[in-house]
């Protein structure tokens, strides 16, 4: 039960709230997920750190070469960012499809990574971003790769009763990249996905530099399509090229069947058409950058 | 720990409460305010019916820490009507037949006045955008997506004759 409400105003604040609490205090964000686990007795906490406060994790900026998102950034502020949509438009792209409106408001990305979802939009996008979560503890600052803070299906290597994730970075956008997101859905608002995919591409000519393809859920977290990526490395930008990748991408996507996401074969038969159109949509944001 | 008193601005007027650490905003105006024209519809932020304005933005109150309003300006349903009578919104809503049971409505509204707030001249796209996380069971959202432009279209008039809402 939650006895105490406090919103530190700086990180090194919020990492004392914590460590003297020792373990039965928890960072809250937007608080979407949290609050219905609170409820629902799923999670417990004496205190709640809110992060939304601490001015230094509001922005999105661009540093020393990356594009930094604090942890109190919104879905709905994302999906707007000029910079996100110049450096970033697959995480613009997925931020849109979260929720609704009234979530996207709320709902934080970063939130959107240490819930642990495989199928969070923003994470999905995130992940062929090369993207670096920021941790803060008592005992100081550490980054880890976004794909290491997986834990499992819906668990998180993040402790919030000890560990803030103040930023995530990813590189800014060079010339000859690009980036999409894409997603399967029952209806345009307020459905989960049915599968997601994201795309980074590099062009060299005519061809492909190299790929980064993501599927989700397949795993603890967003997947990569190794086979496909491989197969990407220096292959012709052709139509057939694409294709081809998308029939690869099938040998790393284990899904299951799910009353709520759909059958193991319907998603299985609809992927190489996803990663098909992510990777057209990626290469033509490749052209214009 | 016991309540905590907190301050904000409620449709207008700056308020003091306690309210408990754990406690929802939803519960607060609806049990502790008494305004209930704000529902409960799911408590799961997926329905949209206890949509508020808070700091300009569309949000689910029954996703909101109550804590969390401290300082906020903060907009209910029970806010929207005017000096000069129902806000363009609410007499567009009865105009078009765009309430049935009821229901939804507050939330509906809240969720289209925080669009019109900042664009006067939505596109279909982007009324569609505003009202998607609200969840109306009667009317098939035909007539409220009307209803939604005929207030935007009312708004722009208005303005044109040097009205102030």
């Amino acid at each position: 039960m939650v006895q105490n409400y406090v919103f530190p105003a700086t990180v090194s604040e919020a990492v004392t709230v914590l460590s003297t609490n020792r373990g039965k205090a928890r960072i809250i964000a937007g608080g979407t997920d949290l609050m219905l686990e609170l409820q629902d007795g799923k999670n417990t906490c004496d205190v709640l750190v809110d992060l939304t406060q601490i001015a230094e994790l509001k922005n999105i900026t661009e540093e020393n070469g990356f594009i930094r998102i604090g942890a109190s950034v919104t879905h709905a502020q994302a999906a707007k960012s000029e910079l996100v949509l110049k450096h970033a438009p697959a995480l613009a792209q997925a931020c849109r499809k979260v929720g609704s409106l009234q979530i996207r408001n709320m709902g934080t990305i970063i939130g959107n990574i240490v819930t642990g979802n495989p199928a969070a939009d923003a994470a999905v996008a995130l992940a062929c971003l090369e993207t670096t979560a920021e941790i803060t503890t008592q005992e100081g600052m550490q980054t880890m790769p976004l794909e290491d803070m997986y834990a499992g299906v819906c668990l998180s290597c993040i402790d919030s009763c000890c560990q803030v994730v103040t930023h995530v970075r990813f590189p800014v956008k060079q010339k000859g990249q690009g980036s999409a997101y894409l997603r399967m859905e029952q209806r345009k608002a307020l459905a989960l996905p049915m599968l997601a995919v994201s795309a980074m591409v590099e062009l060299d000519g005519d061809a492909f530099k190299w790929a980064r393809v993501l599927i989700a859920p397949v795993g603890a977290g967003p997947q990569h399509a190794l086979d496909a990526e491989e197969f990407l490395k220096g292959a012709p930008l052709t139509s057939a090229t694409m294709a081809e990748a998308g029939q690869l991408a099938r040998n790393q996507a284990m899904f299951r069947s799910s009353a709520i996401r759909g059958s193991k074969e319907y998603r299985m038969g609809v992927l190489p058409v996803f990663i098909e159109r992510v990777l057209q949509a990626a290469v033509e944001d490749a052209r214009k950058a | 720990m016991p309540n905590q008193i907190i301050s904000f601005r409620l449709n207008g007027e700056v308020i003091e409460i306690a309210v408990s650490p754990a406690e929802m905003l939803l519960d607060v105006l609806r049990e502790k305010m008494h305004l209930t024209g704000t529902k409960r519809g799911c408590g799961k932020g997926e329905c949209g019916a206890c949509t508020i304005i808070f700091n300009g933005k569309a949000m689910n109150a029954c996703l909101i820490p109550a804590m969390r309003a401290q300082g906020a300006d903060i907009q209910t349903i029970e806010g929207v009507e005017g000096e000069g009578g129902l806000h363009p919104l609410q007499q567009s809503f009865i105009d078009k037949g765009a309430v049935q049971c009821g229901f939804c409505t507050p939330g509906m509204i809240m969720s289209a006045k925080a669009l019109l707030d900042k664009n006067k001249s939505p596109s279909k796209d982007q009324i569609r955008e505003a009202v998607g996380g609200n969840i109306c069971r009667c009317t098939g959202y035909v007539k409220i997506e009307e209803a939604v432009e005929d207030a935007a279209r009312n708004l722009r008039a208005n303005a044109v004759k040097g009205g102030d809402l």
